[in-house]
């Protein structure tokens, strides 16, 4: 490399590095709710990361002694009726929220891109069927259909994410399909076929990451309700079995029955589905004023 | 319109097909033999008990005819037989819908009354620290699981008020029943309030940006006219829509919202179906909760095409 070219990469790399800093203190600045949902789900991804180490006790170990115990000593947000620690479950459910959200998520996203693609790009008989499929999935409730395909496919962490992702592709999938729609009218999708290149590489490399933006704010819509409905079909009974700690199935463990003797089992598990989901959900609309200010969710 | 109304039907028709078919396998992909699961849910023993099970729902002839017998026999009405309890499923679900009917109309009130004031005030205050709130506290309310949402409303009546608002015996009056009623609403009605909440204020502030707006000001209309008179009326179309959306979503709360309040409804029905692994009466729960919010939305569209003219149905 030339030495003129050297130098004149020095300033440029420092001015990156103040430009980003500077972007950071924008966004604060600009969108206070949106950091503020970006900490609490930086927050609720360290107690996932962390859950082993920040936690004294074994989320499924019980003891007889502490069964029922108030919150404060050895047990911060006191204990259940086997006496299992709920600062631990709670910690530890935050590996079963996100994993069932972010897994959900990004199958149900890679699904609803390559149906929203095919059909808004290619067009023709495919479109139609995409979009009558598209419909059916639509007239079923997101929680009706998860937990008729959570009854059917039975009881374990992945099939409860499989089942959660199916109901949200369709959102997806439109909101792809339109962009695709928009983006094959394109000038620089034209000058890519004049260039000679085949559709599907124009469909992959042009028009694919050109949709980029409304996916990542849709992503993160959908990320807050998968965690929603995991919460309610573990609520239900439907959802994760035993012995994974899922922050739903404590509320139903828990229910009205300790709503009159142990308040803190009812509290403490909502608590944290709701702030996970209010979280993703400021921090998604942020994203919306960003990066897409058309899209209505 | 008539052609519309004629496609959009014929449309309906074929998602519903769909659903059907959807329903219809996935319920056949349940591991095990659905015989064999109802025979041990029902708690009967015999062999020729189960043989005879076999042959009452079909399950001995082809998956094809088997779906053909189901559709015909939902078409005459017949819903099937619960195994668990031991009578006609049709029996245990027609008194479940008056109730779940009420708590859906109860809750949809308390959305609208809710969602549309702030969400006018919040679209006119646009930027301003009671907007800012606003958005917050609809914001929370997407967020809130309409269960927890019902046990701390639950939690708040027994420690102030020394009773809890579930539903135990059939309630006196029709009245006593909205009462009651009213409380489990509110916990299913918060969520939707905060979506009507952020239409209104999007589609009033869209509204807001008209020319016709700057002439009702610079003509000297008091504010008030201008924001409920001139700006509302135009704002409230989108709104209409999400009621079709939160159909749907509507019956999801509804779901969780009658087990924690112990309401006998439709919603809760499917969950002890499902429990129970009573697979023939889900599968017509889930068709029958389909053609409702397929009609829901059906209507949503019809009414959008009525109220306004400047729609034209012509592609």
């Amino acid at each position: 490399m030339a030495l003129a070219e050297q130098q004149a990469e020095l300033p440029r790399a420092s001015r990156r590095a103040a430009f980003s800093r500077s972007s950071l203190v924008y966004f604060l600045r600009r969108y206070p709710l949106g950091a503020a949902g970006a900490t609490i789900v930086l927050a609720i991804v360290l107690m996932a990361l962390l859950a082993n180490w920040i936690t004294g006790f074994d989320p499924t170990a019980t003891n007889a002694h502490a069964s029922l115990a108030r919150p404060g000593g050895s047990h911060p947000l006191g204990a259940d009726f086997m006496g299992r620690d709920m600062w631990s479950r709670i910690a530890f459910g935050a590996r079963i929220s996100l994993a069932v959200g972010i897994g959900a998520t990004t199958l149900g996203c890679l699904f609803g891109v390559l149906i929203g693609l095919t059909s808004g790009y290619f067009g023709g008989w495919l479109d139609l069927a995409a979009q009558r499929l598209m419909d059916m999935l639509q007239s079923l409730p997101l929680l009706v259909m998860a937990l008729v395909m959570s009854a059917a496919l039975g009881p374990s962490l992945e099939n409860v994410i499989l089942a959660i992702s199916i109901p949200l592709v369709p959102t997806v999938a439109r909101v792809i399909r339109s962009n695709a729609l928009m983006l094959r009218e394109m000038p620089f999708v034209e000058a890519a076929r004049a260039t000679g290149m085949n559709e599907l590489s124009i469909a992959l490399r042009h028009v694919l990451p050109n949709t980029l933006a409304p996916l990542i704010v849709l992503a993160t819509a959908q990320l807050g309700s998968a965690i929603l409905v995991e919460a309610a079909l573990s609520f239900l009974g439907l959802g994760i079995p035993e012995p994974y700690p899922s922050w739903g199935r404590m509320l139903s463990e828990s229910a009205a029955e300790y709503v009159r003797t142990a308040p803190w089992l009812v509290i403490f598990p909502g608590l944290a589905i709701s702030l996970a989901v209010f979280g993703t959900n400021l921090l998604g609309d942020a994203l919306r004023d960003i990066l897409d200010p058309r899209l209505r969710l | 319109m008539a052609s519309y109304l004629i496609r959009r039907l014929l449309l309906m028709i074929l998602t519903l097909f769909g659903i059907s078919v959807v329903i219809f396998v996935l319920l056949r992909i349940v591991p095990g033999n659905i015989a064999d699961i109802l025979f041990d849910a029902a708690g009967m023993v015999s062999a020729a008990e189960k043989q005879k099970l076999v042959s009452e729902l079909g399950l001995d002839k082809p998956i094809a005819v088997q779906y053909l017998d189901w559709i015909t026999g939902l078409a005459r009405g017949d819903f099937g037989y619960t195994y668990v309890s031991e009578q006609p499923a049709l029996q245990e679900i027609l008194p479940r819908i008056p109730v779940t009917a009420k708590l859906a109309g109860l809750a949809l009130i308390f959305a609208i009354l809710l969602g549309v004031p702030l969400g006018v005030l919040s679209a006119v205050r646009q930027n301003t620290p009671l907007d800012y709130l606003l958005r917050v506290v609809s914001l929370s309310g997407l967020s809130l699981p309409s269960f927890w949402l019902g046990l701390l409303i639950l939690m708040a009546f027994v420690q102030y008020a020394g009773w809890i608002p579930i539903y135990t015996d059939k309630p006196a009056s029709l009245i006593d029943e909205l009462l009651l009623l009213s409380i489990p609403a509110a916990a299913v009605g918060f969520r939707s309030s905060a979506l009507v909440m952020r239409l209104t204020r999007s589609s009033m502030l869209e509204v807001l940006r008209q020319d016709y707006i700057r002439t009702a000001r610079a003509k000297g209309a008091p504010a008030r006219t201008v924001n409920y008179n001139h700006a509302l009326r135009n704002a409230m179309l989108p709104i209409i829509t999400i009621i079709g959306i939160e159909a749907a979503f509507l019956v999801g709360g509804l779901i969780v919202t009658e087990t924690v309040f112990n309401i006998p409804g439709v919603a809760r029905f499917l969950v002890e179906a499902i429990r129970w692994r009573d697979y023939p009466v889900v599968q017509n729960l889930v068709m029958f909760i389909a053609v409702v919010v397929v009609s829901v939305n059906f209507f949503v569209d019809m009414a959008y095409a009525v109220l306004d003219p400047r729609i034209r149905y012509e592609d």
